[in-house]
């Protein structure tokens, strides 16, 4: 197992280099069209061709909850998805959350509650909790935690973060 | 990841024939094939999209049981009304995997393919059967804590890691799939494979077949039932072990009991012979042991691993106890 | 009146822009022509690349370059040019330095493309030979190999005290046990990532998730042979480090080579798999041996601490200090030796040594309680020191008493029985354990800069960083507080290496050392704007002396006579709309030299664990902490709470696994390796005990970023003994080992 794979191993049918389409994505309600080789993913469309580096990407296998977007309404992992899959669906990142220069409700709370501390995690965490609410599958606070659970914070911020989901639930400030 | 052509089917019959390419694989949630793609695991060169086909209807069957299209979301399904009430043990098996983001995007079919978390399946610069056929098993006499104690080989010691799949093999669901020459019916105990000689195949689904439906039978054991995992934290891990238990009882008398291990073996565990021994007996602790300890006949550990067989037994006899008690998980 | 900031729960003053995804990260910025480099990382653990080849990726349209130890750019020669702020004694690993490989998963080429996807293709076909040599990375198996290095980077304390063995000897009760601690990596959410801009003439401008500019500045400076003032590192914003940020780590290297060859932009992030694949906390093998008298009265510690070294260099961290540290001991010996073997160098991770050296010791001191039939924390208080034995001097303050005092109270210890397996509820083995830990409170020199405008609103900075301790919100607050200014008036600015000089982020020592440097700039300030003030026409100030004027609410007043005031902004007339400046270095005061200082934690906590089925979870922690003044309450709580967080990593879930066959580790992703989540934590009380310390720093703040953890994970395990009577002496504790 010295060698790496090699070109010659690969099968004739293989593309070279993958072609380019264009790719129509809403992003905070934005036609976005890029031109994208379908390798590329929501994740990558994001932080590398719009510049919405908000989404963050934290393991990019699904094992962490950076990423997370909504998607119509529902939690992702952005990393996890091919930005050809995905055309003219709502995608939701954290920079869309707040409307007018006033903060969504659930970003005003990671303030408040200090459900943060490096902030890397903390959009995927807001976009989370805001997808726990649209879902509205959580009714115990041990729902919550397992609900949130697909949110790593390293930092270790989660009492405070499931104070922030407990408020958001009980005001039901989804989006 | 290596580049690939990409394609969207809008029927099944075009799905069918894109897939029949050389190369090509399916894509539907992704979770688990990006995944191994990115870490160039898994390196097809042509994908063809088939979240467009309309697959993604939970009904009830004409036989009495309901019937999950393949494209179903996992959450869909486990938040469906019809999976709740009457397969509670599905719903709870689906919910305790993964996380709420993975199970909106990964698909009741897919979850059928994924493939196993093995440590060195996941590393490309270490030998693995599975991966590499003939490179040889670097889990063997290696690094084997979460993988199989049973149905393994010379060859291969992977675990299959799916939740979902432990509930459908207790709940004898069937897998329906069409190829080029057709549809075709798959009782779910012979839906994946064992490894073998052949640790390279998961399942017994041919490359040109997709997975169109999974249906269960009317039977949902929704009153005494319980899905137990068993796993190193207390959310977002594979499981150690992880039981599926469903018994009919008539006063304390088990009419019929099924239990399915995951985290065991290439594939759900079951052993009905062993099943049987509880039928029209009391639903006790004895009794309950004595099952567990057949389940595990010929369980074999590899070291690190060694502690599944205990472990096995002993959720074995919580589940059924639980489940007697009608109490859902753990 | 002044606004007290400081002491109150403040806000972060960074929120905002973190909860709006504004913050830019390393990874985040843009560049004219920005490239991607992704690396390549070693297959085997030890030998030569025989042959790579590079055609196929080259080959490819939009890949620029593969640079490997074959094509690589030269670089300074001299250790001590790689050497950073942060390096242990040895010599550092160069990236492709040649075609020997020294570590599974070292770094042996970069492949630099258009995109990030290309050039993560093209890694994959860069084909690689090796000349396999055997490797050995098993700590256990080679404990005969250990020694003393010849220089520590952190020196063990004089040993022995006293005379160990024969007090052991002569002791009643004795305890002799050995105690494992795993290798954990750092798995920040933030991957490490680098940005290196080129510009014409050569200078550079880098993007670096770093825990101090001024060290990659430096490193870069020296390892390139680029003079310091033509490389700027920036890092406004560091997502979670811990610790693997303290040393510029290889993809920061990698681009700037890359930058400077190709002459454009390269940014390099590290995969998660990738995070694996430098710094960690070493697995540590630690053997104890304690003698007690009857009545519970310590009589000897031996403590002997074997770990993991990289062959080219010597790390070692604070695992033995802590009998010195935490008990009234006079028969004491300690050893640190290190184990040679072919892995990359341990790194620094939160809490470095304490956070080993206080679990083996705590559980020890757990399991003599035990043997001498006494409450835990009984025997805590029964050898109780007031003096750190170490270094023979008083504490600077130490209300660890009023720690286990408060702790106690809240958590209900009192109820305790002190028989295992005494508490159960249904298959729910309940258990109590208590444990407690201290973190050294450091001050080292750190300057700052300050600026106020006409306007007066004052802006200070230093080259610190803030890695989600919170760094941006208490200086403000410092600096507001000092100055007498509405917080909103005041920004504090970091992580850029053209500012004043501030020493890493790290040790807890931030808030004392940069800290103290803000409010000495602000008083330099102070001391401008009287002199302003005096040069006024009939100024009430012409007499005032610095000691006798205040500030508060954007003026200056005597203290004496508070009416008497002049609002800032006319003072800052004088000075023709321009803006006044000062800048300020603060190093620690010599009367601390008389003292030891350290922050103090006692941690309750109460677990349950299935009697059948092994798993465990906790379900309380109560940890009381006294750490000088508290700055803000705040995000000091949240320190605090992660550190609780860490603590149930560390006790039942983190482990980097080596297969020592391929000599790798294995559990290379957050799949594999556990990070605790949401679902493991429950109820978890922080108690900010007073503590008045007027000789540790100007602020008698003491730091919270480390003692928060160590106290943690031994209380978690003397809990999982009294629930189960089974004392787990290896972590993590996973369920197969109470099984």
């Amino acid at each position: 197992m010295n060698t790496q794979n090699s070109l010659g191993a690969e099968t004739a049918v293989r593309p070279l280099l993958p072609e380019t389409r264009t790719v129509t994505l809403r992003v905070n309600g934005t036609t976005h069209q890029l031109q994208l080789a379908p390798w590329t993913s929501v994740l990558d469309a994001l932080r590398e061709h719009l510049q919405l580096t908000g989404t963050k990407k934290g393991c990019d296998h699904g094992q962490c909850g950076a990423c997370t977007v909504l998607l119509n309404g529902k939690r992702i992992n952005s990393c996890l998805t091919l930005a050809v899959m995905q055309e003219n669906k709502e995608i939701t990142t954290v920079e869309g959350l707040a409307q007018n220069g006033e903060l969504h409700p659930v970003q005003q709370a990671f303030i408040d509650h200090d459900a943060f501390q490096c902030g890397y995690c903390t959009p995927g965490q807001i976009c989370s909790v805001i997808g726990l609410v649209n879902e509205g599958k959580a009714k115990t606070l041990d729902d919550i935690k397992d609900l949130m659970s697909g949110n790593v914070c390293r930092c270790g911020a989660y009492v405070n973060i499931v104070k922030v989901a407990q408020e958001a639930l009980e005001k039901n400030t989804g989006l | 990841m290596r580049p690939f052509t990409f394609t969207q089917s809008q029927d099944v019959d075009t799905a069918v024939q894109e897939v029949s390419k050389e190369g090509a694989k399916f894509i539907a949630g992704g979770t688990n094939l990006l995944d191994l793609m990115k870490i160039d695991v898994m390196s097809p060169s042509h994908l063809v999209d088939i979240t467009q086909i309309a697959l993604d209807t939970i009904e009830e069957t004409e036989a009495g049981g309901i019937r999950l299209g393949a494209l179903a979301k996992n959450a869909d399904t486990a938040y469906h009304e019809l999976v709740e009430t009457r397969y509670p043990l599905l719903s709870h098996a689906i919910l305790a995997g993964a996380t709420a983001q993975l199970r909106n995007m990964a698909t009741d079919g897919g979850n059928l393919l994924q493939r196993t978390r093995c440590y060195y399946f996941y590393d490309t610069h270490t030998p693995c059967n599975k991966r590499e056929p003939g490179s040889g098993c670097s889990a063997i006499q290696g690094y084997n804590r979460d993988l199989a104690i049973l149905g393994t080989s010379e060859h291969c010691i992977a675990t299959h890691p799916s939740d979902m799949c432990v509930a459908l093999a207790a709940l004898e669901a069937t897998v329906q799939v069409t190829g080029k020459n057709g549809a075709r019916s798959i009782p779910f105990a012979n839906f994946h494979r064992l490894p073998g000689d052949t640790p390279h195949l998961d399942s017994n689904l041919q490359p040109d077949e997709i997975i169109t439906a999974i249906e269960l039978p009317a039977n949902g054991f929704a009153t005494h039932y319980t899905y137990l995992k068993l796993r190193d934290r207390a959310s977002y891990a594979f499981a150690l072990v992880s039981v599926a238990a469903a018994l009919e009882l008539e006063g304390n008398t088990v009419k019929e009991a099924r239990i399915a291990l995951g985290g065991v073996a290439h594939k759900p565990w079951r052993v009905p012979q062993a099943e049987a021994l509880l039928h029209g007996q009391q639903a006790t602790r004895e009794n309950f042991q004595k099952v567990a300890e057949a389940y595990l006949e010929g369980a074999k550990g590899f070291g690190h691993n060694d502690f599944k067989i205990e472990l096995a037994k002993r959720a074995i006899v919580r589940a059924l106890e639980q489940a007697t008690k009608k109490e859902a998980t753990a | 009146m002044k606004e007290n900031y400081t002491g109150t729960p403040t806000n972060r003053v960074d929120g905002k822009a973190k909860v709006t995804g504004e913050a830019k990260y390393a990874a985040e910025f843009e560049a004219p022509g920005l490239l991607h480099g992704v690396v390549v990382n070693s297959a085997i653990a030890k030998g030569k690349i025989k042959r790579i080849d590079t055609s196929a990726a080259l080959q490819l349209d939009g890949v620029h370059q593969v640079f490997t130890h074959e094509n690589r750019p030269g670089y300074s020669w001299f250790d001590k040019h790689h050497q950073d702020e942060d390096a242990p004694p040895g010599s550092p690993f160069r990236p492709l330095g040649s075609d020997e490989i020294k570590f599974s998963m070292q770094p042996i080429a970069l492949v630099v493309a258009d995109t990030f996807e290309l050039a993560r293709y093209a890694a994959l076909l860069v084909q690689v030979e090796y000349e396999t040599e055997p490797h050995e990375t098993n700590l256990e198996a080679n404990l005969d190999q250990a020694y003393k290095p010849k220089k520590y980077k952190s020196p063990p304390p004089s040993s022995p005290r006293g005379d160990a063995a024969q007090a052991f000897e002569r002791s009643a009760v004795k305890l002799e046990e050995a105690y494992a601690h795993p290798a954990h990596h750092h798995n920040p959410m933030e991957m490490h990532a680098s940005i290196a801009i080129w510009h014409e003439g050569g200078k550079l401008t880098v993007y670096d998730k770093i825990q101090g500019v001024q060290n990659s500045q430096k490193y870069i400076s020296t390892a390139f042979g680029i003079p310091q003032e033509d490389v700027q590192v920036i890092s406004p914003y560091v997502g979670g480090a811990f610790g693997s940020g303290l040393r510029p780590q290889y993809q920061l290297f990698l681009s700037v080579l890359a930058a400077r060859e190709l002459k454009r932009a390269v940014k390099v992030v590290l995969t998660r798999q990738q995070m694996f694949s430098f710094g960690h906390r070493p697995h540590t093998i630690q053997k104890l041996a304690i003698g007690a008298s009857e009545e519970g009265k310590l009589q000897a510690i031996t403590h002997h601490a074997f770990a993991e070294t990289s062959r080219f260099e010597d790390y070692n961290e604070d695992v033995v200090i802590w009998p010195g540290v935490l008990y009234d001991c006079h028969n004491v010996e300690v050893s640190h030796q290190l184990v040679g073997l072919d892995v990359y160098t341990p790194l620094d991770m939160r809490a470095p040594g304490g956070t080993t050296g206080t679990f083996a010791l705590e559980c020890a001191i757990d399991e003599m309680a035990y043997k001498l039939n006494m409450d835990p924390l009984e025997f805590r208080l029964k050898n109780y020191s007031e003096k750190d034995l170490n270094e023979d001097k008083p504490h600077s303050s130490k209300e660890l008493k009023e720690c286990y005092r408060q702790g106690a109270e809240k958590f209900g210890w009192a109820n305790r029985m002190m028989e295992p397996r005494s508490m159960k509820e249904g298959h729910q083995l309940i258990g109590w354990g208590v444990a407690h830990g201290a973190w050294e409170a450091q001050q080292q020199e750190a300057s700052a800069k300050a600026v106020l405008s006409p306007e007066g609103k004052l802006k200070v900075s230093s080259a610190t960083a803030d890695i989600g301790t919170g760094t941006y919100t208490v200086m403000t607050q410092i600096a507001a507080e000092t100055m007498g200014l509405p917080l909103e008036d005041v920004t504090f600015e970091l992580g850029d290496s053209t500012m004043p000089k501030s020493p890493l982020e790290g040790g807890s020592w931030t808030v004392s050392s940069v800290g103290s440097a803000v409010k000495l700039v602000c008083e330099k300030l102070q001391e401008e704007l009287l002199k302003m003030a005096q040069n006024m026409k009939n100024s009430p100030f012409s007499e005032a002396k610095p000691e006798e004027v205040s500030f508060a609410n954007g003026q200056m007043f005597l203290t004496h006579a508070p009416a008497t005031s002049l609002p800032l902004t006319a003072i800052l007339e004088q000075h023709e709309g321009e803006p006044i400046e000062a800048e300020a270095s603060q190093k620690p005061d010599k009367e601390q030299k008389n003292y030891s200082s350290y922050s103090h934690s006692a941690t309750f906590v109460e677990v349950q664990v299935d009697e059948e089925l092994g798993t465990v979870k906790v379900t309380r922690i109560v940890t009381a902490v006294a750490a000088g003044r508290i700055i803000n309450p705040k995000t000091g709580r949240s320190q605090i709470l992660g550190g609780s967080v860490w603590g149930i990593g560390v006790a039942l879930e983190e482990h980097t696994v080596l297969d020592h066959q391929l000599g790798r580790f294995m559990t290379h992703d957050l799949d594999k390796y556990h990070l605790p989540v949401n679902a493991d934590v429950h109820e978890t009380d922080v108690i900010f005990v007073e503590e008045k310390d007027d000789i540790v720093n100007p602020l008698g703040a003491k730091g919270l970023g480390e003692v928060g953890i160590v106290s943690v994970a031994p209380a978690i395990c003397n809990a999982v003994f009294h629930a189960t009577g089974k004392r787990i002496r290896e972590l993590p504790i996973t369920l197969d080992k109470l099984l």
